[in-house]
């Protein structure tokens, strides 16, 4: 299995089609995923490669497709329904909380739901309110559901496909910033274990728990904080919200004494606050400071490009909580928002329109 | 109809209302800690369909699920103890009424969210057709059900792939308290299917010949590849929407509605065409009631003695492992 250089979304088509080559069983379904355009490259041709009898193109009816591809993950097919925005899901929170997390409990354990439902996270071009939420909080809050958010080309492929192989439903979100991101991947089939985290750098005075976009964002922070700060930071990226790796996340704390949560969702109530609480009960003792949260302000997505840059946390806020953590608030400049507005990011490289 | 077909027919009835009645004898006891939605006066509806189907097909159902279980032949012992919550129930006490299920007699679930098992069934009957098995689905739901909007979706889809999917709607008249004419422009729910299609009925639901006849032939025509059916049952709820009493006293329905609903029984009536025919004789009836009350009687002795489930079960299933 040769490892080559390919891109986030090269990496999520090339384990679709994996899966569904290795098993018949697996089938697609979802609006656009046999458009020209397929759900963002991740699909396309594969109306040609496999047929229409496994790819499905769908009604725009997120609640009774998801119910449907329900029914078909109970009577032995293993599908995988795709939104090609994770809030459409929204409106299919009844069959996804209601149903396919519960099924498996409710008939005592005598039928599951190998579900995979592809979510993805809008950013950058004036997406807006309604085209951009990060909501793997609200999914991880729901026992008997399985919540993977990969942030490299390689986790991509062998989450994916350890999520279509699952018995359980699995909402497998990947975040729309990371789809030209290139790296190495095997070019054949491998899994990753759901619920195991990974160590993306080695460090020793900070923690950085970084979730899918935000593990590049805690790479540039790195760079920054060791040639500015002489700090070497540790990132774990967690990988999956649930099942969560917290053995990983402990030990690495235990280690540096310090912690930031990167997420690339809404601060309150969200995957930050629950890894906050995870060190605060089980790792107080290690810590040497205060934990920070990064996460989105308290708004919904602003689209005008002026307020979306200063929306969007990324290195820089890592860089100053990391700094905050190991020399003190009051030792240094605290990031001023109208600079940010200046700043070189994401909306500079993407195009658009959708 | 066969003599035996009837005499089926009649027994599954008569079956799911004993079975229904020992539920309100024994309800007051406070030891079946779980909400009820029971059947009886709509008897004709799980037990007319159920006998139109194959061994392998499948069912889905609502809240209102007991006469589903019964009709289907699902074990008696495992209903009865999942309703006092302990191990040996059908879902070791985790689904109670409302989720009652039965996979060896292809009952993959009970919803208690309102069209909840309707695109499901959907997907199915999808499965069965990818699969190229030659199975039915049909799924339950009430009049309710067809207030929501999940119910026009699941019709669109499966009238859109042709799948081999039968609606069955008990139309009582009531969701909850609140009757069809208050939530509904229109009282035709039958054909709602139409505009997507799909062929639509409105049939007698409280005759159990004619429930036999209209399933058999719909379940017979989504195997042949014709597409899905919606039949409308018209019936009567006798007891309130949760629970082992009339409740008329609360007012939303008049006693007098109450009284004139229950003289159409499909019970009585089917009783009476077979008096009348001479297929049954009153011994006959009484060696049935005693088959299954000894049935009931045994179920339920079991599931009092039962276990109740270990405090492990509590966190285990929530995953397939």
């Amino acid at each position: 299995m040769s490892l080559r250089n390919i891109t986030f979304k090269e990496a999520i088509k090339e384990a679709l089609a994996c899966s569904m080559s290795k098993d018949k069983r697996v089938f697609l379904m979802g609006c656009g995923v046999t458009s020209p355009d397929g759900i963002f490259g991740t699909t396309s041709g594969f109306l040609k490669k496999f047929g229409d009898g496994r790819i499905l193109e769908t009604p725009i009816a997120e609640n009774g497709m998801t119910g449907v591809a329900i029914g078909a993950a109970l009577t032995g097919m293993y599908p995988v329904i795709i939104f090609q925005r994770i809030d459409f899901a929204l409106l299919a929170m009844d069959q996804i909380i209601n149903h396919a997390a519960k099924w498996h409990y409710m008939l005592g354990g005598r039928k599951s739901i190998p579900l995979t439902i592809r979510g993805i996270v809008g950013r950058g071009w004036g997406q807006g309110a309604q085209h951009s939420q990060s909501l793997q909080a609200l999914f991880a809050h729901i026992p008997g559901l399985k919540i993977v958010m990969p942030g490299s080309p390689y986790d991509a492929k062998g989450l994916l496909i350890s999520s279509i192989e699952d018995k359980n439903p699995v909402i497998f979100i990947e975040h729309r910033s990371l789809y030209d991101l290139s790296g190495l991947v095997p070019s054949g089939y491998y899994k990753i274990a759901l619920g195991e985290a990974r160590v993306v750098k080695k460090g020793k005075d900070v923690t950085i728990v970084a979730l899918s976009a935000m593990v590049r964002e805690a790479q540039r922070a790195a760079l920054t904080l060791k040639k500015e700060d002489k700090l070497d930071v540790e990132i774990i990226d967690p990988r999956c919200l649930k099942p969560l790796d917290e053995g990983l996340i402990l030990e690495s704390v235990r280690k540096t004494g310090r912690l930031i949560v990167a997420d690339t969702g809404w601060k309150t109530c969200g995957f930050g606050s629950e890894v906050s609480a995870l060190v605060a009960d089980s790792g107080f003792k290690y810590l040497k400071s205060p934990i920070r949260r990064i996460g989105l302000p308290e708004a919904p997505t602003p689209t005008s490009i002026y307020l979306e840059r200063i929306y969007y946390p990324g290195a820089d806020e890592i860089i100053q909580a990391a700094r905050e953590l190991v020399y003190g608030k009051n030792k240094i400049n605290s990031c001023n928002r109208r600079l940010l507005m200046k700043r070189r990011s994401y909306d500079n490289r993407f195009k658009g329109p959708f | 109809m066969s003599v035996q077909t009837l005499k089926d027919l009649l027994f599954a009835m008569l079956k799911i209302r004993r079975v229904e009645e020992a539920i309100v004898r024994l309800y007051p006891a406070q030891e079946m800690k779980c909400p009820v939605h029971l059947c009886i006066g709509q008897e004709a509806i799980p037990a007319g369909l159920c006998k139109s189907l194959n061994t392998e097909d499948l069912v889905f159902c609502s809240h209102r699920s007991h006469g589903y279980y019964v009709a289907r032949g699902g074990d008696l012992k495992a209903f009865i103890s999942e309703l006092y919550g302990k191990l040996n129930g059908c879902s070791q006490g985790k689904g109670g009424s409302q989720h009652f299920s039965a996979p060896e007699v292809g009952i993959l679930g009970s919803s208690a969210i309102v069209a909840g098992t309707i695109p499901i069934a959907v997907g199915t009957a999808l499965s069965s057709l990818m699969q190229g098995k030659n199975i039915v689905t049909v799924v339950d739901f009430g009049d309710g059900a067809t207030d929501e909007g999940v119910f026009y979706e699941s019709l669109n889809f499966a009238a859109l792939r042709k799948l081999p999917v039968v609606f069955i709607c008990e139309n009582n008249s009531y969701a909850t308290h609140a009757h069809q004419s208050s939530r509904q422009a229109k009282d035709n729910i039958f054909q709602k299917a139409r505009v997507f299609g799909v062929a639509g009925m409105r049939i007698n639901g409280n005759d159990v010949q004619e429930v036999f006849k209209s399933c058999s032939k719909a379940v017979h025509s989504a195997r042949k590849g014709q597409g899905p059916v919606l039949i409308e049952c018209m019936t009567y709820r006798w007891m309130g929407h949760v629970g082992v009493n009339y409740d008329y006293r609360l007012g939303y329905r008049t006693k007098k509605e109450l009284t004139e609903g229950m003289k159409n029984c499909p019970i009585k009536a089917l009783k009476e065409v077979l008096f009348r025919k001479r297929i049954l004789k009153k011994s006959d009836l009484l060696k049935m009631s005693e088959k299954i009350d000894s049935e009931i009687q045994e179920a339920v002795s079991f599931a009092k003695i039962s276990p109740a489930p270990h405090y492990t079960e509590l966190l285990r299933d929530v995953y397939r492992t």
